[in-house]
Formats: structure tokens, sequence, C-alpha cells
């Protein structure tokens, strides 16, 4: 009956699994969102829906210095979307917990880290595909670069790179609470004041002052500044790096998390 | 409704007394909290046989396979599957297993196809073999028609025979089955029997858990009785059904209020304490007596007035033994009540 033998786990192999079945599970991932209505609507017409939103109806009333509101808005609103995308992380792992699923994959000789990494991998790639439907529709309505193609490139890959801590901690969050509704409300408890806390829709300046002082110290704040300096052509090389530091530092802290969480499931 | 792997032949060779023990566990242990689910269990399944695990609701059949497959770690005790220990080696064990679990593992928004290719992907099959099989597997369980549509469009029991072509998919030597026909219809689940029985014969090692005393009459060399996570009996079908009394006098009454006097005169016909089935309103009890003891009871429960709706002697069942050994009917889960005596030789007066 045996034709070809399932391979054993080496040291080796075991290495080139953590990428092809995380790979295998990203798939699964992509297919399953593409196949659900209440994700392509979460991930395409939200989001132009907000720009649209915010444009028309705040844009006249956010007194931003510059002369255009929505140069102002959409760094703003790229790194909220992408933000609040974490929601789908810990929904969609939750519900991969539930009965039946997670015990076939315990079960099978998959390496440990592939479910929550193929989550976050679909995910990173929606985060990308909402990040240039945004910057097309923003386009559409009068948004424009104002650097070089260089600063311009770079501002959907820091949005897309400060996405994915976010990613691992919703995962991180989803793997612990392990049901979609439990998920949904811890997201909007952080994710809201995360977001707005900031200077993502309106100058921190015009905030009260106990709130400016946690609006400049979050690494949002941080993060949209150094996309918005991109987008003006008057980029701030510190919020760059630290940015990246930002990403970098929270991504190992939250994928350490999500990853030895899903193995005490 | 499912096709045989390959013709089952009658089995005719008393298996697993030389071969080695594919399947050892060695006082395993496991506790939730206070619940002993695990009270010390020991067992062995020999290479190319099926073990039937019977045991009520809550008896520990279900932590047993977790902890088996690796899903569970023991608390103490020991157990090795295909010669890896579950707990040290528990990475190339589950290279070696297949695994439908209680609740069907299937992805809704997959295609059959695409769900039993993913599970192949994850056994680290190539992409051209994990689709082969697939396709095969599909037409083994009658699923063919519906490969490509998605899961969700699936009927219950086509749910079911999709997880369990799932579990197959890398020809494991060892298999896991927990519960593995419940929610199917007759025929699906002789189809399915057949499937299980055709891997054996191809020298895959079963280990199945049942509520179907049926079940594991038909399908398992050997069966391992647990109740309150322990084991209370082991052997062959045959061997069960020899502990108990060697008939089964039963009768029903039309009167609810004719059980207690129906109860009485059997306690005193049977050798054994009789149970009674209120909402049956049947009362049956173990006797190594013959016909005589058929006319007695015609006659006793006559002179005492209570009307006989049913009255026989029959071979006893596994459910007589399970009834015997746990003091309770084996449940059946409420989907099947309808065929569960099926060699019961029924003499009706
Ligand atoms: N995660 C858990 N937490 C607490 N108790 C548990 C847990 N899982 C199982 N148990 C308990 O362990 C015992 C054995 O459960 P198990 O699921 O192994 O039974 P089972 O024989 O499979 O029953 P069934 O026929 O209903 O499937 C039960 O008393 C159950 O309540
Ligand atoms: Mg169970």
């Amino acid at each position: 009956m045996t034709s070809i033998a399932v391979p054993a786990p080496t040291s080796s192999n075991k290495l080139s699994w953590v990428v092809s079945d995380a790979l295998v599970m990203a798939k699964r991932n992509i297919i399953r969102m593409s196949r659900r209505p209440d994700y392509v609507i979460f991930s395409t017409i939200q989001p132009v829906m907000f720009i649209v939103l915010f444009n028309y109806v705040f844009g006249g009333a956010i007194a931003t210095g510059t002369a255009n509101y929505i140069d102002f808005l959409i760094p703003g609103i790229l790194i909220q979307t992408v933000l609040f995308g974490s929601f789908n992380t810990g929904v969609g792992l939750a519900e991969d917990l539930k009965a039946g699923m997670i015990d076939r994959y315990k079960s099978l000789p998959m390496s440990r880290s592939a479910v929550v990494a193929g989550r976050i991998i679909a995910d990173t790639l929606n985060n990308a595909f909402q990040i240039v439907l945004m910057l097309g529709v923003a386009f559409l309505i009068g948004f424009r670069f104002h650097g070089t193609p260089i600063e311009s490139l770079g501002v959907p890959l820091i949005a897309l790179m400060f996405s994915v801590p976010f990613l691992w901690v919703a995962a991180a969050i989803g793997v612990t609470l392990k049901s979609a509704e439990a998920v949904q409300s811890a997201g909007f408890l952080w994710l809201f004041p995360f977001t707005f806390v900031s200077s993502a829709f309106v100058p921190v300046e015009t905030m009260a002052s106990w709130v400016q002082v946690l609006a400049e110290n979050n690494p949002v704040t941080i993060v949209i500044d150094a996309v918005r300096g991109l987008t003006y052509g008057d980029p701030s090389m510190s919020a760059i790096w630290q940015s990246v530091a930002w990403s970098v530092g929270l991504t190992v802290v939250a994928a350490a998390l999500a990853v030895d969480r899903y193995r005490r499931v | 409704m499912v096709q045989a792997v390959a013709s089952a032949p009658p089995r005719l060779t008393a298996r697993g007394t030389t071969a080695a023990a594919t399947v050892v566990v060695e006082d395993v242990r496991k506790s939730y909290n206070d619940v002993h689910a695990l009270n010390g269990v020991s067992l062995q399944v020999p290479q190319g046989t099926v073990l039937g695990l019977l045991g009520p609701n809550g008896a520990g059949k279900t932590t047993l396979v977790r902890t088996l497959t690796t899903l569970l770690r023991p608390d103490s005790g020991r157990a090795t599957v295909a010669g890896y220990d579950v707990v040290r080696d528990a990475e190339a064990l589950r290279a070696s297993i297949g695994l439908a679990g209680q609740a069907a593992a299937v992805d809704d928004y997959l295609t059959g196809l695409e769900n039993l290719e993913m599970v192949g992907r994850l056994y680290h099959l190539p992409k051209g073999e994990a689709r082969r099989r697939a396709v095969d597997l599909l037409e083994r369980f009658e699923l063919s028609d519906a490969g490509a549509r998605r899961a969700s469009t699936y009927s219950g029991g086509m749910r079911r025979r999709l997880d369990l072509a799932a579990s197959l998919i890398a020809y494991p030597p060892v298999l896991f089955l927990d519960e593995p026909t419940t929610g199917l219809d007759p025929r699906s689940r002789v189809g399915m029997w057949e499937v299980i029985q055709g891997l054996v014969d191809d020298g895959t090692t079963v280990l199945l858990t049942t509520q179907y005393l049926e079940e594991a009459d038909a399908l398992a060399d050997r069966i391992t009785v647990i109740d309150h996570g322990a084991v209370i009996a082991e052997g062959t079908a045959a061997e069960l059904k020899r502990q108990s009394a060697q008939s089964v006098l039963s009768v029903q009454v039309e009167h609810d209020a004719d059980l207690p006097e129906a109860r009485a005169i059997l306690g005193r016909l049977g050798q054994q304490e009789p149970h009674v089935d209120e909402q049956e309103r049947r009362v049956s009890v173990g006797t190594d007596g013959g016909s005589e003891v058929l006319a007695s009871a015609v006659r006793d429960l006559d002179a005492a007035g209570v009307r006989i709706a049913d009255l026989g002697l029959r071979q006893p069942t596994l459910d007589d033994v399970f009834l015997a050994l746990t003091g309770h009917a084996a449940e059946n889960g409420g989907s099947q009540d309808d065929d569960a005596d099926g060699e019961s030789a029924r003499g009706g007066v």
C-alpha cells in the first residue's frame, strides 16, 4: 500500500518544514479569506469607506497646518487600518482552536509554529493588499506623495512592517482567549486607545495636555510621524529608526509569546 | 456507501499472540483537577490488529486517545506507539499515526479535495503525491462527486468520511479512531467497517473507541472495556460474552405498574440481579437455565396477573456484558437504538 513514505523528522528537515508548513497554512488561510464575504468586506470596503468619510466629513473641520487634509489623513488611516486588521488574526486563530481542527494539526508531524506563522503570513499579505488599495483610492481623491520615489516607497513598507508585531500580539491574544467573541472585545479594549491616542487623525497639539504625553510616546505616533515625513518629502530619520526598532522589538516579544501560548493549547 | 480498500476475507488467524505490540500502555494516569480521567490504564495492541476500546460516556476513552496521539501528556506511566514514546519521541510518533478525533476536523471553507491535500502536505508528502492520494481517497469514500465542493455543503456523514479520509492520507501504520461511525447511517457504518477491515488486512494497527457494542463485536480482534478511567474487562468478544451468564431471560410488560412484580419473579428465576429498563418496560436477568426457565417465567408471570408484551430467552450480547460489568447500559449517543441486539435469538412466547 505504501508507495512514498512519510519522511521522519530530522534536525535538518525540521528546519525547512518551519517554512514549508507555514506556507501550506498561509495558502489555506488565503483561500479561506477569499471565500468569506465578511473578510472580503472587512478588508476592502471598510478601509475605503474610512478614507472617504474621514476626508469629506472631518477634512473641513480639522486644522492640520497643511493645505491638504488628505495628505495628513492617509498615513494615519494606513496605520490604523493595518492595526485593526489584526482582529482577523486573533479571531481566525481562535476559530482554528475550536474543537477538532486543532487536534488534527497537533497530531500531525507539522512544525509547531506553522499554524500561527501561516496565519501571520496570510494576514501580512492581506495588509499589503489593503495598503495598495487604500493608496490607490486616496490617489483618486487627491492624495499625493511629495517626496522622492524612494521616500514614497517607504510609506507602504513602514506601514506594512509596523503591522507585523500587532498581528503577533493579536495571535497571542487569540491563542490565549480561544474565543472569537472574547478576542473581538479584547481587540477593542487595546486597539482603540492605541490608535486614537496618537497622531493618526488629529495633531497631538490639539489634545488635552495629559493625553498629549501618552500620545507623544505612543509607538503608533512615532510610526505615523515617520510615514507622514516620508509622504511630505520631509523625512525624520530618527522617527524612521525608532519605527524599525519598535517593529522588530515588538515582533520578537510578541512572536515568542504567541508560539509559546500555542504550544500550551 | 463506502468501498472496501481491499476485499476483506474472513479472518481465521488468531492474531496478536506472536506479533510485537504496536501500542503499549503501562499504568497511564491523567487527571483534570480532581477528575481522574485515566486511573492507571494498561493495554497492548499487537501489530496489524484492531483493539476496540469500549466504555460509557466519560469513561476516559477520548483522554486515552489524546494521550496516545501526543495531544495530552500523561501525568505518569508510560506509553509507546510504533516504538516511539508519547512524551520523549512525540515528533517522530506523529509521522507514524493517523487520527480521526471525536469531533470531525474538517475545514468548512476548503473543498473536500483541498482538505485532503492540505493534510497530505502537512505530513510532508510531495505535492503530486498528496493530490494523487487525495483523489484516490475521495473515490474510495465515494466523495468524488463532492470533491470540488466546499466541505460546508457536506452532510454530517460526508464530513465524517472526509475526516476519516484525511486521517488515512499518509497511509499511517497506526490509526486512532475516536468513535469513527457516530452519526453514520447503518449502511455507511457497515461500509466504514469494511474500509477499516481492509486497512487492517494491509497491516494497519487500529485502536478505535466506540459506544456501539455491535461495532466492537464486528471489527475488533480484542476488546478493552474501561470505566471511570480504569480497565474493567479485556478479551475477545466471545471471551467477554462467556464471562456473563449462558443466556438472558428478558420480559417486556404491558403496564409500568407490573415492573416490580416482574422484577421479583425474574429475580427468583435468574442467577443475577435483574436489570430494569423502565423506559422500555423491560426486565432482564442472566440465567444458566434453558427452556424450563422460560416456561416457569410464563407460568409465574401469568399467575401474578402480569400482562406480557414480549418474553424471550436469548444469547448474551456485549450489551449484557457491559451491563454486568458497569451496572449501566452502554449509552448509544442517541443516534442509534434500533439494531443493538442484532444477534439476539429471541424465543418469543
Ligand atoms: N479538559 C478537561 N477538563 C476537565 N475534565 C475533563 C477534560 N476532558 C475530559 N475531562 C473529564 O475526564 C473524564 C473522561 O473524559 P473523556 O472525554 O476521556 O471520556 P470519553 O470516554 O471519551 O466519553 P464520551 O463517550 O462521552 O466521549 C470525564 O469525566 C470528563 O469530564
Ligand atoms: Mg470521547
